[in-house]
């Protein structure tokens, strides 16, 4: 899928970036008033479990992008018909279903020191939880197609399909349930996602977009590793028989 | 009306059923498809029938000319196929009526369909219902209802399946009249079907 | 044009056939029927909240649409009739004859379940008939409008029950909540015009996943 170089590129520049944004993220200190970069301001009703930003955003946002990228290469497929588009959306949707996961765990773990539960259905929650059905759902459909062809071609138009609802979620889910989000309608603190207001410390926000970058990076290396299994597994199949 | 097929290939879970399936055929051109068990007969039919999409190669239909998508032509072709089933809930005259509207042409169908059923020794069990047919009266019925609309194109996978000796002789000669005036197809893997028509490939087991 | 009457004479001929068989019709009364009075046994003599009941409602209006809507194309695949209505229809007129199909089915089905819940529940009592009506009604056609692709889609699967409810909860989840909170302010007399945004949703959901459906149905139904 990429050249080799730019994928060494990716690889180590993954493993360095979020091992960057690990032990900064868990080691800068938090302070009243920071006076330095080295110092994360208290934010109120969150403090130390603010640092669950760094990890527990870009795993969501991961496991958005792999949904996109998955669908996306369904349609390639569908318009293509060729077998090498559906092992990248494979791939891509198993990668999804394991960011969702980490995402739902970190999610939940903090939500239990925060918010006093693991689960609230809060409209966030509730919607990487649907996120996780689709996922769920899309490899159910898989096993159950046996001819290689038809398996890719209703299980892409199925990323479609459920692609389509996708605005619905997100235009219905904040006015169903009162949200416990941070940065949710309901907040005091504000409107908008956390990362927007001025509650965040700049020194906050390039770890927190430097962490984005490193998983989705990480995304992209660990998506070309497993596309090149996949090939591999799939001339095994063809060479044996 | 006329049809090229150039390097057809179909692959099924990557393995290939046919390839480098290469003629052409123009009006009253009669074409046997040949080969063992497995080699693909069947699945080529079906893909020259617009039913399922061939993996390489191409299929061109032109009508003076033009080309013409086979999505265009479903009320030009007749197909007779055991994958093709009629409604067991519906009688014969019900499996006839329905379909040619579905097909949208069923203004002419009354006297046809009489005749059709007739020829073919149906006309009596008409409004029974088609689960209580046997085999070989189901393999009549689908000649009708390949032949009802007077396609131009007829495709006959296994023409004598389930037919006793009155139905074999009677399809042969359906067939050696329909051939005058149309683009037929059979695909068998009996000798003498096969020598009803003028063309021959066969396709090798891969 | 005749795409149009082609799509009519399919709809006809599902109808016909569903007279003649009644495979849809049985399964979704005796669905019916059994969660009626499970909910019925569970709840006693409680007093639920319109919240709640039309909870009820729109779970038994899912199950029961995943138990019956199904039949329209897996009946034509395991019969080896759907290369018959491939040669003589376009999959457009394929298409849209099964959704008209599956939107009667499922208004009738809905009229059923709102007649047995009047009966059975007490406190399923309709103040604002014009929410409940249109609310029923556009959800009825989404509905219909996802199970139709879906049940194209686990035609060609080989676990065809056990899968449907799957693939049709997570992509039918926006409609649910929508039908239903719209479905609680007409249990509580709220006025027709304050489920205004929930008829926007329903309305752009049923455009959305019909639009959709229509543009990859080819891709489903051509093996």
């Amino acid at each position: 899928m990429f050249g080799k170089t730019s994928i060494k590129v990716v690889q180590y520049g993954s493993v360095l970036i979020i091992s960057f944004v690990l032990i900064a993220g868990l080691a800068i200190p938090l302070s009243a008033s920071p006076q330095s970069w080295l110092e994360f301001p208290i934010i109120p009703g969150l403090e130390d479990k603010a640092r669950n930003l760094f990890f527990h955003v870009p795993m969501s946002w991961t496991a958005v992008v792999a949904f996109f990228v998955s669908a996306i290469y369904g349609i390639k497929y569908l318009r293509s018909k060729n077998i090498d588009f559906d092992n990248i959306s494979v791939s891509s949707a198993g990668l999804g279903l394991l960011f969702s996961v980490l995402a739902t765990i970190t999610g939940a773990l903090w939500a239990r020191f925060n918010w006093g539960a693991f689960w609230n259905w809060d409209p966030r929650q509730t919607s990487i939880f649907i996120l996780l059905l689709i996922y769920g759902a899309y490899f159910a459909l898989r096993s159950a197609i046996d001819s290689e062809e038809k398996r890719a071609r209703l299980s892409a138009v199925y990323t479609i399909l459920s692609g389509l609802t996708v605005p619905f979620l997100v235009f219905i889910m904040p006015r169903m349930m009162a949200g416990l989000h941070p940065g949710a309608l309901g907040d005091e603190s504000g409107k908008g996602p956390l990362f927007e207001t001025n509650m965040i410390a700049s020194n906050m926000r390039v770890l927190f977009y430097l962490s984005l970058l490193g998983f989705t990076m990480f995304f992209v290396w660990l998506l070309n590793l497993r596309v090149r299994a996949g090939k591999l597994e799939l001339q095994q199949l063809q060479s044996g028989k | 009306m006329k049809l090229v097929v150039a390097n057809l290939a179909k692959e099924f879970n990557r393995r290939a059923i046919f390839s480098d399936v290469s003629f052409s055929l123009e009006l009253r051109d009669s074409l046997a498809i040949t080969g063992m068990n497995g080699a693909g007969k069947s699945t080529l039919v079906k893909i020259l029938a617009g039913l399922l999409s061939e993996t390489r190669g191409s299929i061109e239909y032109s009508v003076d000319g033009k080309a013409v998508p086979v999505d265009m032509l479903r009320d030009q072709i007749g197909l007779v196929s055991p994958y093709l089933m009629l409604y067991d809930e519906f009688t014969a005259k019900e499996n006839l009526s329905l379909l040619s509207r579905i097909r949208s042409n069923s203004f002419q169908i009354e006297d046809r369909s009489r005749e059709l059923l007739q020829q073919f020794g149906l006309w009596e069990k008409r409004d029974e219902f088609v689960r209580t047919y046997s085999s070989g009266m189901k393999q009549r019925l689908k000649f009708v209802f390949a032949l009802l609309h007077q396609p131009v194109l007829l495709f006959v996978d296994e023409p004598t399946s389930n037919l006793d000796e009155e139905g074999v002789s009677l399809v042969r000669d359906v067939i050696e009249q329909q051939k005058k005036d149309r683009i037929l197809v059979v695909a068998t893997n009996i000798h003498e079907e096969a020598g009803w028509c003028s063309k021959r490939i066969h396709l090798k087991k891969i | 044009m005749n795409t149009f009457y082609s799509t009519y004479a399919v709809l006809l001929k599902d109808a016909q056939s569903e007279l003649r068989t009644r495979y849809a019709v049985n399964a979704l009364v005796m669905f019916v029927v059994t969660a009626a009075v499970i909910v019925q046994l569970a709840i006693r003599s409680e007093l639920p909240s319109s919240a709640v009941l039309s909870g009820l409602f729109w779970v038994v209006v899912f199950f029961a649409a995943m138990s019956g809507l199904s039949r329209t194309f897996v009946s034509e695949e395991e019969r080896g009739t759907s290369m018959t209505l491939q040669l003589v229809a376009s999959p457009s007129a394929v298409y849209f004859g099964k959704l008209s199909f599956n939107i009667v089915l499922t208004l009738l089905l809905n009229s059923a379940i709102t007649i047995l819940f009047t009966v059975v529940f007490p406190g399923f009592v309709v103040e604002t008939f014009g929410t409940f009506l249109l609310t029923v009604l556009l959800s009825s056609i989404g509905l219909a409008s996802t199970s139709t692709i879906l049940a194209a889609i686990i035609a060609k699967a080989n676990t065809k029950g056990t899968l449907y409810p799957v693939l049709a909860f997570p992509i039918l989840i926006p409609l649910l909540m929508t039908a239903m909170r719209a479905t609680t302010r007409a249990l509580d007399g709220e006025p027709f015009g304050n489920a205004a945004e929930e008829y926007q949703i329903l309305i752009s959901y049923i455009m959305v996943i019909t639009a959709g459906s229509y543009l990859v149905f080819d891709y489903v139904w051509k093996d």
